[in-house]
């Protein structure tokens, strides 16, 4: 993190819309430290954050995805959500 | 209808008018409640705050309220978070309460409508709202009746402040939830939204949506004439005020009731006259989780519910009798659950069908060898991963049962079902229609 702030880089996070995904799995294939399958191929993001040296395979996972899930989101995202849900 | 309150528990609030005068027409509800100053003062000018919206604002965050609807959220930033778009509101007034077990929003907008639309006008007034929106399922015809003859009392006199319109989307579970909620009043089909950040506000053409459930809304009315003080008078520190509970199962005596936050789970079953001690209990609904009758002298806060990994949820409690198997109930509400999902999203639509059949096998004491592996596995995996919180709510529910009573499942596990989970004694859920 600190090396990454002194490249200007601000750090990098994974997020998938989960209604998008058709569970195609390539995001999987390029980024198997971060990104595991569920037994129906469905991603489950293991770490979000990604690492420098990571971060071309998770441009790529973002360009090959055919449902075009995959998403970089910079880190500072305002915290400040509630969770939108009436029942449950 | 049976007992709305108990005197012995908490001095009504949500439901002083109906329970002191029998009556909730709009000269009762000013008689018991007074009128809000506010509403008589000039309304805000388009997408401007009215000159007293911000003690409004800070009253609602200093009373602590938080969201009746399921989530608890902190009522005053999710406000602060729609303001902040800068976008134009319209209040959304969320009485779909889909969830078969609950009966708390419909009773209140039966028997109390004038004090939700107040809480409605206030905000709508206080924020510049276009217009506000009340939603309730399009099959609780009894409950639109009455808020549309409410609204014409109001109209004739001459008390409406926005336009005030009823909308009746499907009476689906998942509609209620807030994105897919919203989603419907575009003209969508009413399904959940993935929204990268959960709590982003959702967009209603140029306007935002401000969602609030009816009950949140009828105590924003309260706050509003009384002051954050009053409202912290009931309820704990942590969770503060009064909130309406569905309390049913195997009591006599099922019905709505207006409990202090923080009173033991223990005195509100009570409440209900319990036909032997239960068990065990269903808090929060089928988001929530059961506890054990060990931990029924723990307070009824979010906090403490979480604790027990359960929930508030929108305020349910389901007694379970000793006639019933937690397992076997379970396992018909994630039936329910997997049915109920919107199939958008892989995790909910594999995971949710797989874990009913796992329960089901379970209940039947029929599993292979992994069964209990497979569903920690399963459980553990779904939380999160989904566009809304459904799935969430229904692997806290298993979690609970796998946590909260190992001997029970471990039982089952080994092929030794309890006599009940082989009848088919299905627990009685909601609430006998009123008079």
């Amino acid at each position: 993190m600190n090396a990454l702030r002194r490249l200007g880089t601000p750090a990098q996070r994974i997020v998938i819309d989960p209604i998008a995904c058709d569970g195609f799995g390539y995001c999987a294939e390029l980024l198997p430290g971060l990104i595991t399958l569920d037994e129906w191929g469905y991603p489950i993001i293991e770490s979000s954050l990604v690492p420098a040296r990571l971060l071309a395979l998770a441009r790529l996972a973002v360009k090959e995805c055919p449902r075009r899930a995959i998403g970089l989101a910079t880190c500072e995202q305002p915290s400040d959500g509630y969770s939108g849900q009436q029942q449950p | 209808m049976t007992a709305l309150v108990d005197q012995r528990v908490v001095t009504p609030r949500l439901l002083a008018c109906v329970q002191r005068t029998g009556a909730f027409d709009l000269a009762s509800h000013v008689a018991v409640h007074g009128w809000p100053k506010a509403l008589d003062l000039p309304p805000s000018r388009r997408s401007r705050l009215a000159p007293w919206a911000e003690e409004l604002l800070t009253d609602i965050e200093d009373a602590g309220l938080t969201g009746r609807g399921g989530a608890a959220f902190p009522t005053a930033r999710k406000l602060r978070a729609v303001l902040s778009t800068r976008r134009r509101p319209v209040v959304v007034v969320n009485a779909m309460e889909g969830e078969p077990a609950s009966m708390k929003d419909q009773v209140l907008l039966s028997f109390a409508p004038h004090l939700v639309i107040d809480g409605a006008e206030l905000l709508a007034a206080a924020i510049g709202a276009k217009e506000v929106l009340i939603c309730l399922p399009d099959d609780r015809i009894e409950v639109g009746s009455v808020l549309r003859a409410t609204l014409a009392e109001r109209d004739r006199a001459g008390l409406l402040r926005s336009p005030v319109h009823v909308a009746t989307p499907p009476g689906r579970y998942l509609v209620g939830e807030e994105s897919a909620l919203v989603d419907w009043i575009r003209g969508g089909p009413g399904l959940p939204v993935f929204r990268p950040s959960k709590g982003a506000p959702l967009t209603l053409g140029p306007c935002v949506a401000l969602v609030h459930n009816a009950e949140t809304l009828a105590h924003v009315a309260l706050i509003a004439r009384h002051g954050p003080e009053w409202f912290r008078s009931a309820g704990v520190p942590g969770a503060p005020g009064t909130c309406l509970v569905t309390l049913s199962g195997a009591v006599a005596r099922p019905g709505v009731y207006e409990i202090e936050m923080g009173t033991p789970v223990a005195d509100i079953i009570d409440l209900g006259d319990p036909t032997a001690t239960p068990a065990a209990a269903l808090v929060g609904g089928y988001g929530g989780g059961w506890i054990p009758s060990s931990a029924f002298k723990a307070p009824y806060t979010p906090s403490a519910m979480r604790e027990l990994g359960a929930a508030t949820g929108p305020g349910i409690l389901v007694a379970l009798g000793s006639a019933s198997c937690l397992i076997a109930e379970t396992a018909r509400i994630l039936g329910w659950l997997a049915a109920e999902r919107a199939g958008q999203c892989g995790p909910c639509t594999y995971g949710l069908p797989a874990i009913a059949e796992d329960l089901a096998q379970l209940a039947r004491g029929t599993g292979d060898r992994g069964l209990l592996r497979r569903l920690e596995r399963r459980t553990g995996q779904i939380a999160g991963r989904g566009a809304c919180r459904h799935p969430d709510g229904a692997v806290r529910l298993v979690q609970s049962v796998l946590r909260n009573f190992p001997s029970e499942v471990s039982e089952h596990a080994q092929g030794r079902p309890c006599a009940s989970a082989l009848g088919e004694t299905p627990l009685p859920l909601g609430v006998p229609h009123w008079p």
